[in-house]
């Protein structure tokens, strides 16, 4: 998949972002989430009373330092970490473990290898029972949504690490999930094929509208990716900051109005939080 | 360089021209050691007789049902093993423990158990196999990367589906391995069991060629036995080797 071809896929946004702060009930809500690992050592606080909410449609980007409990995080919204303090409400029900409205992408390639490409992707539908011919529509459009048609039949150790992400993605998108939870779903790749899945990424997302929360530590793909950045501090875990992001899209890599986000969520992170911390949510 | 089949029939044949000159130069008495040309008569004629396929089907009726209960066996006892701690401390020891027993040590239980039949000759083809089998099952779930156990949950598997979608199939690179393993601990007790055991199979066929003092035939029914474990080896877990390759890729061995 070239640059070109999704550029142009992405002109019309079909569905508009939510209204910040307006009064729906937000999709997935995170109330006073505390999380506490206990080690024979040691005792961490991963996450300390983490409150946030992520509206229907929205694109948010949570960046921190490594060890702050981004992926702490991102378990409890899955369902994977039930064992938190606090409530996690999702489409107004307590999460209680995981569930197939809940997709995630897992920083480390999470492919079946007995599967080819194909199945992978089908994989989710095949748990629900669907016939071969709605699966195979499905992951038709899958696959050439993330550029991938011509490796249907491929196995996954014969693909690159890039290949692997889109598939992962494409099995999560064909599970038709309500929210679609990523963890650094591209930190492991080179720059360039970052850029050009963050493009492909940022149009499935205005094509479908679903819902993202986008763990990164990345600060230039948080403010090319989000609607909001969410900015978290370590020890103990908490919520820094929120940062709106109101620039239009696409937005590229190169954008100086990027660069300018970029830099403030980077000031943002460096702050040591000595004013009263904004709990915008 | 020629092809393998060439490079590898060359090697056979001087193998077999150097053992006729041996055989030709009677350094040692010919009851004792054959020619060639004598292995070969004795394999026809045991062919025709049609005693060696009747002997073949005897054993192999035996390996396959005795190897196919040993790997359902096997299979559910490294699931019990794998998935509760409890019995990984207790049983999973036993199992270790009585991998290490030679199975042929279980004919003379058997015998008394079951007499001198046919289930007491399976009872031992089992024991052959059964734990080779329960060690790699275990080894095989225990392997399994939790990552992939969670991305089929966030995919809605329910608990049964995770063991028919994903434990099940990724468990095979072990499984193959172990059961290829086990296939040859079975083989070996059957011929065993059978050369200890009067009755029909391939290694009472070797015992028949000793009372005859026929040291042609009993070569020969060896060369039987090295031919079908090859076979098996070749083709059935071969090929299963070498999907696991395709699928897994190197990685899995
Ligand atoms: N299973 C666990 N047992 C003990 N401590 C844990 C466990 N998982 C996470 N932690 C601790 O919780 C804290 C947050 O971990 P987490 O994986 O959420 O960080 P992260 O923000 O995702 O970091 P990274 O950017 O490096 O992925 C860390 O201090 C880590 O040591
Ligand atoms: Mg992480």
């Amino acid at each position: 998949m070239t640059t070109v071809t999704t550029m142009t896929a992405r002109a019309q946004p079909s569905v508009p972002t939510a209204p910040r702060g307006g009064e729906r009930s937000p999709l997935l809500s995170l109330r006073g989430v505390s999380r506490r690992f206990r080690t024979r050592r040691q005792e961490t606080l991963a996450l300390d009373a983490v409150s946030l909410d992520v509206q229907a449609h929205e694109f948010v980007c949570i960046v921190g330092p490594s060890g702050c409990g981004k992926s702490t995080l991102l378990g409890v919204a899955a369902g994977i970490d039930t064992a938190f303090d606090g409530e996690a409400l999702f489409e107004g029900q307590p999460i209680r473990g995981m569930a197939r409205e809940r997709a995630v992408v897992f920083q480390e390639p999470a492919l079946f290898p007995w599967l080819n490409v194909r199945a992978n992707v089908e994989f989710g539908l095949k748990l629900r029972g669907l016939s071969s011919a709605a699966r195979r529509a499905a992951s038709d459009a899958q696959l050439a949504l993330v550029g991938l048609e011509r490796f249907d039949r491929a196995y996954v150790h014969e693909l690159s690490g890039g290949m692997k992400q889109r598939v992962q993605l494409a099995r999560a998108l064909a599970a038709e999930p309500h929210v679609l939870l990523m963890d650094e779903p591209f930190a492991a790749l080179d720059a360039q094929t970052r850029d050009e899945l963050q493009l492909e990424l940022q149009s499935v997302w205005e094509r479908i509208g679903t819902t993202v929360l986008f763990v990164t530590h990345n600060v230039r793909e948080a403010a090319i990716l989000g609607d909001r950045v969410v900015v978290m501090s370590p020890s103990p875990g908490r919520i820094k900051s929120v940062l709106p992001v109101d620039l239009p899209r696409p937005r590229l890599p190169d954008d100086y109005r990027v660069a300018d986000l970029a830099a403030q969520i980077r000031a943002e992170l460096a702050s040591d939080g000595e004013r009263e911390p904004r709990y915008a949510i | 360089m020629p092809s393998k089949a060439l490079r590898v029939g060359a090697f056979y044949l001087v193998v077999i021209g150097l053992w006729a000159l041996v055989a030709r130069a009677e350094v040692w008495s010919p009851f004792l050691f054959p020619a060639p040309q004598g292995v070969w008569r004795a394999l026809v004629r045991n062919v025709e007789s049609g005693l060696l396929l009747e002997a073949l089907q005897f054993s192999m009726l035996r390996l396959v049902v005795g190897y196919g209960i040993s790997i359902a066996i096997g299979l559910a006892l490294g699931f019990v093993i794998a998935s509760w701690r409890y019995a990984d401390e207790t049983l999973g020891g036993v199992v270790l423990g009585l991998q290490s027993l030679p199975s042929i040590t279980w004919l003379p239980m058997a015998v008394l158990w079951f007499g001198l039949s046919e289930r007491a000759i399976i009872f031992v083809v089992l024991m052959g196999s059964t734990f080779s089998v329960a060690i790699s099952a275990r080894a095989g779930i225990r392997a399994l990367p939790p990552l992939l156990v969670r991305a089929a949950g966030t995919l809605g598997a329910t608990r049964w589906q995770l063991y028919r979608y994903v434990v099940l199939p990724g468990m095979i690179p072990a499984m193959v391995q172990g059961m290829k393993q086990g296939w040859s601990f079975a083989w070996r007790s059957l011929m065993a069991g059978e050369l200890l055991f009067v009755s029909l199979g391939l290694g009472h066929l070797l015992n028949v060629g000793r009372d005859l003092n026929d040291i042609n035939m009993v070569f020969a029914i060896m060369l039987v036995i090295v031919a079908v474990g090859v076979a098996v080896d070749r083709l059935i877990f071969g090929r299963a080797e070498a999907w696991v390759r395709e699928r897994w890729g190197y990685a899995a061995g």
